[in-house]
């Protein structure tokens, strides 16, 4: 009875659950996709309204240790539910557009979120690997959306076969820690503190599996190629939601499985941070496809990312959390821009060459994309910037100098490519004249709310990253009394 | 009574067969073949493990990754197909469209 | 006095919103031009009576206030509000930004009236001065950090205003990418106070200056010079201030002269009680800053663009500032500030005029179906235009001589402050040799200030009107010259005004006891500023100062003198027109003043120019070059490190491999 009692705590993730196979059945019997859209609007919203009064409600373990709840779970469910609700209110419009408006569409996007809000609440590394699995072959799936595209179709098997690669040494190193404690629960590894080669050697592999997910350099390989490969707005899922979700577990597994090993790990996380950092924002320079720029942008985003982890503290989780938050929104908002430019006939529009004046064309997008750009470039007042500050913040008041200046540094480089773009979408002259097709009223309506709650968090983050330090202070209370 | 290290031995070398068949082969399937090979190396371990430790937890998880193992395998085998349609090829070294 | 804070910094954010959204979403509204621009100027001016207001209501000896508006952000014992502060420092900068910018928003109507993008740029222009608002009376070095990087923003999007000019657009970039250098520095230095302190608002900084050891205060201080070098153009990073020129006048006259670039004197100086801890990075300011003086100074002799003599000059005078601030002269550098936002701005406004005019003559005579093209910048093709617009000569004259440092007007007066504060310093700093020598390249510089400042002028408006001669088609040119608009003009004189004023703010006391007979105090700056700047102590008795302000009076003067025997006739291309100028009738009947002219030019200005020619090469190919270097270093990293990503699986599998080496390694060893 305590279980089912118990389930009353994961309610967005039984709503998008039902929701998933509502939607597939429908999709199974009915031709009108319109209605799967609609539907999978309407399980999102609910789940996102369960998830935020989660944020507000009691925090704890669950399901005998298997899952948590509350605090920085419900926190990662809000950021992921988010990220999914944008992309699929976009998604209709544009592969309407592309004549791609097939029903799998939603379910697919259902299921892989099903597997996202796992990955939050994973307080076990079964959980953890189920959630991850879940996911990915979901994202597979999406990645090749569009069969006949050579790219599309190319994008798909690279991530595969290399999402199966590390799903090896994932597994390997679940199995080893496994052998290290005895246990697959996040708190009973946490006891464990040294457990010889089969210890340390199940947490590198762990991690491995985990740096793949998240693109960290040297295991960010497919990003570039699967995210320019992909249909656009699947990339922007794949970006946001999908590593958010990531990051969220590994928030947990850190703080919760290995609190006491901060300084092994920590170290690992520097070296990591610091190719991370500099590979993706120096290759990013010389990126002319818009889609393979943001690629890189978002590996360089991750280097910023394990910044405030290597921190370890309370503030540095809560500064990770707030820049996913961020990071989520600015990066939907940007990759929804260039959704809709690409969709125009004519030129190819995702190539940056070809973006000359288009700001004036619809002069809404081309001021939402300045903000998004400026945001994910890191300067203020927008989101992003309050992000950046708080991880490095963080990781200065731990005495981790050096690895902020590589991060500062680096993020100077970054605003070339950033600023490039604005300087294609309004101080250039246009390539050609064609005559764009007028966004829908939802897809213009999205775009906005994006920027404004891009510039909204920046100028106003005090709640939120309130309400983000509580959640992981939550979890240690957790940790502590061994709950 | 084996010793656990023989099984983690034999597992570790089956695993490490599976990463360099990975990295040395060319068809897709092949490949795809050596990561599935991976997994069972693992599966493997956990066994042995849960063996050892006399918890049934290794063995539940053995099956939860023979169950992702056939879904991934689904999975990628339709990838595969449509790769090898819009290719006539599952050769990795040709397909290289995305780069740089 | 409190209360009317939000209202402050908010009016020119609403002025900002109302021209931008509307401007944005209704074609029509961009043709309300009248309204558009009363709007904007509202939105700065009744800022600027308010901080009058506040003003008036405060002594030298008030305590500051701060005002708190909300929590910006709070994460574990990190807490940032947004909370501005009214001390006499940022009041007397408030005080400049928005007089100053008042009266360039009111020039603009006239200056941008025909301008297709006029609601633009006043939202921009508006939204400049909100961010501006909020560098100057931020309480924390966070919120410094976002008006910071604010007025970066709207420099870079009024640099590229006129976008349609590749060049323009380039320069735009080139301005926020150097800007965004010194940016990282500035951030480092805040999160290092941060480690230390536990806080970033200025009070508790300086209230636990002593908790931060003397390496990590030479350090921030250091960080934070390299960022105040970036925004205010010094050496290493000025090279994009003469590029920045590339935007409308105004701008220049606003952002690039008066006040953006003040803004890393303002951050010294708001930081001087821990600037003053470290007496090796007081030195570095001081000598970044007389050496940008003397380089910008000589480049500024050779240049033939009005604007980028006035640009040159701007970055020569930044570098008195900072010469200054690294002297302990601080109310001194804040001094020159404001006379020189008074005098540089009267000169932007009055070259932007004159530019105005050659360009309205450049259209009459395409009215007139003559295809005549030329750089209405260039000062060879001007002169005589004294006739013409008598009142932008004359309040650009007395502007010059402001900036010369004639007594008594107000560059006089500041400029003689630095110099007497710097050689102050020789005696009471640490490296006090080294200061005798900066105070040497201070009075070189004084000279040669004087003397391309009278160039400019001279050649601009004395002598004869030559673009008829220089220009074929440009016939009847003479006939289309006209004075500027009154809109133009009032600001004009109004600064003028305040350029002959402004320097009786700072009379510096040794004159006033000299006449008194006893010691008395009427150096309102330091009256003002004094209880909340740490300026290191005058030493110097009167005697030296007398003869140290006389020096300085002389060598203005003697420079204004050679000036005018070369370039009095306002013939510029001497060097290499020399004779072809000689065959025109207006010179033969000079020609016996030019023997003395040619032995000026080969001992003193032939050498001058050579040296800064070559100092412009250097600033053009090394120190560019550098910062291209890195660039393209950077670049060319990036074009060889995207073909790692070969495209094929297997490849990034091995990559892969090698990360599992490379996480096992960290971990197990």
């Amino acid at each position: 009875m305590e279980s089912i009692s118990q389930l009353l705590h994961f309610f967005p993730l039984i709503i998008v659950t039902i929701g998933s196979l509502v939607v597939m059945m429908v999709d199974a019997f009915s031709k009108d996709t319109a209605k799967l859209y609609y539907l999978s609007v309407f399980f999102l919203i609910a789940a996102l309204a369960a998830s935020i009064s989660d944020v507000f409600g009691p925090a704890g373990e669950a399901f005998y240790g298997m899952a948590v709840y509350g605090g920085t779970s419900a926190m990662g469910g809000v950021i992921v539910l988010l990220g999914t609700l944008f992309v699929v209110l976009l998604c209709k419009e544009y592969l309407t557009a592309i004549k791609h408006h097939v029903g799998e569409v939603y379910s697919l996007i259902l299921f892989c979120t099903v597997g996202m809000l796992v990955l939050v609440t994973a307080n076990d590394l079964v959980t953890l690997f189920l959630g991850v699995e879940t996911m990915s072959i979901a994202l597979y799936v999406l990645a090749g959306l569009i069969k006949r595209d050579k790219a599309g179709a190319e994008a798909a098997l690279k991530y595969f076969l290399l999402g199966a690669f590390a799903t090896g040494f994932f597994l390997y190193g679940i199995a080893l820690l496994y052998g290290a404690a005895g246990s697959t629960q996040l708190t009973a590894i946490a006891e464990v503190t040294d457990g010889g080669l089969i210890y340390w050697g199940g947490l590198a592999m762990l991690l491995v599996g985990i740096f793949f997910k998240i693109s960290a350099v040297p295991f960010h390989m497919w990003t570039p190629d699967v995210y320019q490969g992909a249909p656009t707005l699947i990339t922007a899922y794949m970006a946001t939601a999908s590593k958010a979700a990531v990051i969220v577990a590994l928030i947990i597994l850190l703080g919760r499985a290995f609190p006491d090993i901060h300084s092994d790990w920590a170290e690992v996380f520097q070296v990591i941070a610091v190719l991370t950092m500099i590979l993706g924002n120096v290759i990013a320079l010389v990126q002319d496809n818009m889609k393979r720029m943001l690629a890189y942008s978002s590996i360089a985003h991750v280097g910023y990312i394990m910044v405030g982890l290597v921190a370890g503290t309370a503030a540095g989780y809560s500064g990770v959390m707030y820049y996913l938050f961020a990071y989520t929104i600015m990066n939907v908002g940007a990759f929804g821009v260039v959704a809709y430019y690409e969709r125009q006939k004519g030129l190819d529009f995702t190539n940056m060459e070809n973006y000359g004046g288009l700001g004036y064309k619809q002069p809404m997008f081309g001021v939402a994309m300045s903000i998004f750009m400026f945001s994910l470039a890191g300067i203020p007042p927008f989101a992003g910037f309050i992000g950046k500050y708080q991880v490095f913040a963080a990781a200065v008041y731990e005495g981790y100098i050096g690895l902020v200046l590589v991060g500062v540094i680096t993020s100077v480089i970054g605003v070339y490519y950033y600023i490039r773009v604005l300087v294609y979408l309004y101080m250039r002259e246009p390539e050609s004249d064609t005559v764009f097709q007028q966004p829908g009223m939802v897809y213009k309506t999205a775009i906005l709310v994006l920027a404004i709650m891009t510039i909204y968090f920046g100028i106003q983050p005090g709640a939120l990253s309130e309400i983000f330090t509580q959640g992981f202070e939550q979890l240690q209370i957790m940790a502590a009394t061994g709950r | 009574m084996i010793a656990l290290d023989w099984y983690l031995a034999l597992s570790a070398i089956l695993f490490t067969i599976g990463v360099i068949g990975v990295l040395t082969r060319k068809n897709a399937i092949v490949i795809f073949m050596c990561a599935e090979l991976m997994l069972n190396a693992v599966n493997l371990s956990l066994v042995s493990f849960s063996a050892h430790l006399g918890d049934v937890h290794g063995q539940i998880l053995v099956f939860f990754s023979l169950c992702v193992a056939a879904a991934e395998a689904a999975v990628g085998l339709a990838i595969i197909i449509a790769i090898f349609r819009n290719n006539l090829s599952v050769d990795i070294t040709r397909i290289n469209l995305l780069r740089w | 006095m409190a209360e009317l804070i939000p209202f402050i910094i908010g009016i020119p954010l609403l002025g900002f919103l109302i021209n931008g959204l509307l401007g944005l979403a209704f074609p029509a509204w961009r043709e309300q031009k009248l309204l558009i621009g009363i709007i904007a100027n509202l939105s700065v001016f009744v800022p600027f009576l308010m901080t009058l207001s506040i003003f008036m209501g405060m002594t030298g000896q008030s305590d500051p206030t701060v005002v708190t508006l909300w929590t910006w952000m709070e994460a574990g014992d990190f807490s940032a509000d947004i909370a501005y502060r009214i001390d006499q420092l940022s009041i007397l900068m408030a005080l400049i930004v928005t007089g100053v910018g008042s009266l360039i928003h009111l020039y603009s109507i006239g200056y941008m009236g025909h301008d297709e993008g006029y609601w633009k740029y006043f939202a921009y222009l508006n939204l400049f001065i909100f961010a501006m608002m909020n560098l100057v009376m931020a309480d924390n070095l966070l919120l410094l950090f976002l008006g910071w990087e604010g007025v970066g923003l709207c420099s870079y999007l009024l640099i590229g205003f006129w976008y349609s000019d590749m060049a323009k657009s380039i320069a735009a970039k080139k301005a926020f990418l150097y800007n965004r250098v010194g940016d990282a520095a500035f951030l480092i230095a805040m999160y290092l106070t941060f480690s230390h302190v536990g806080s970033l608002s200025f009070g508790e900084i300086f209230a636990s200056l002593d908790q931060i050891p003397q390496t990590t205060v030479f350090w921030i201080g250091f960080l934070l010079l390299i960022g105040a070098t970036g925004k205010s153009a010094q050496i290493p990073l000025f090279v994009w201030l003469p590029d920045a020129m590339a935007g409308p006048t105004a701008v220049s006259a606003l952002i690039h002269a008066a006040t953006m670039v003040t803004a890393g004197i303002y951050l010294i100086s708001r930081m001087s009680e821990m600037y003053v801890l470290s007496p090796e990075v007081m030195l570095l300011v001081a000598v970044i800053g007389g050496l940008t003086a003397i380089v910008a100074a000589t480049i500024a002799l050779t240049q033939h663009d009005i604007k980028s003599v006035l640009a040159y000059s701007t970055v020569s005078q930044l570098g008195f500032m900072f010469l200054a601030l690294g002297s302990g002269a601080f109310i001194a550098a804040l001094f020159h500030v404001l006379t020189h936002a008074f005098f540089k701005a009267c000169l932007f406004l009055g070259s932007g005029s004159v530019i105005h005019t050659m360009e309205h003559v450049e259209h009459k005579l395409h009215d007139e179906g003559k295809q005549v093209h030329y750089d209405p910048q260039d000062m060879r093709n001007m002169g005589g235009l004294k006739k013409y617009m008598p009142s932008t000569y004359w309040t650009f004259l007395i502007s010059t001589l402001a900036i010369a440092g004639i007594p008594p007007l107000s560059g006089f007066f500041s400029k003689d402050e630095i110099l007497v504060m710097t050689f102050n310093a020789g005696t009471v700093a640490e490296y006090g040799a080294v200061y005798y020598g900066l105070w040497g390249i201070g009075i070189i510089t004084a000279f040669l200030t004087a003397f391309y400042m009278f160039r400019l002028t001279f050649s601009t408006f004395h002598g004869e009107f030559k673009l008829e001669k220089n220009v074929a088609g440009a016939e009847g040119a003479e006939k289309h010259l006209h004075e500027s608009p009154k809109t133009m003009t009032l600001p004009l004189w109004i600064l003028a005004a305040l350029a002959v004023v402004g320097g009786f703010v700072g009379i510096p006391n040794f004159v006033a006891s000299t006449f008194a007979g006893t010691d008395v105090s009427v150096n309102q700056m330091h009256i003002w500023l004094g209880g909340s700047i740490a300026d290191f102590d005058l030493v110097l008795s009167k005697a030296v100062e007398w003869a140290l302000l006389s020096g300085a009076v002389l060598i203005a003067a003697l420079g204004i003198f050679f000036a005018y025997r070369l370039y009095g006739n306002a013939e510029v291309e001497e060097a290499d027109k020399l004779v072809s100028a000689r065959t025109r009738p207006l010179y033969s009947t000079w020609s016996d003043k030019y023997k003395v002219d040619e032995i000026y030019e080969g001992g003193i200005v032939n050498p001058l120019v050579k040296f800064s020619n070559g100092l412009y090469v250097f600033d053009m190919r090394v120190i560019d070059g550098l910062v291209n270097l890195v660039g393209g270093t950077m670049k060319l990293t990036g074009s060889l490190l995207r073909y790692i990503q070969t495209g094929v699986a297997g490849n990034y599998a091995f990559a892969l491999v090698l990360g599992v080496i490379l996480v096992f390694y960290l971990l197990l060893f």
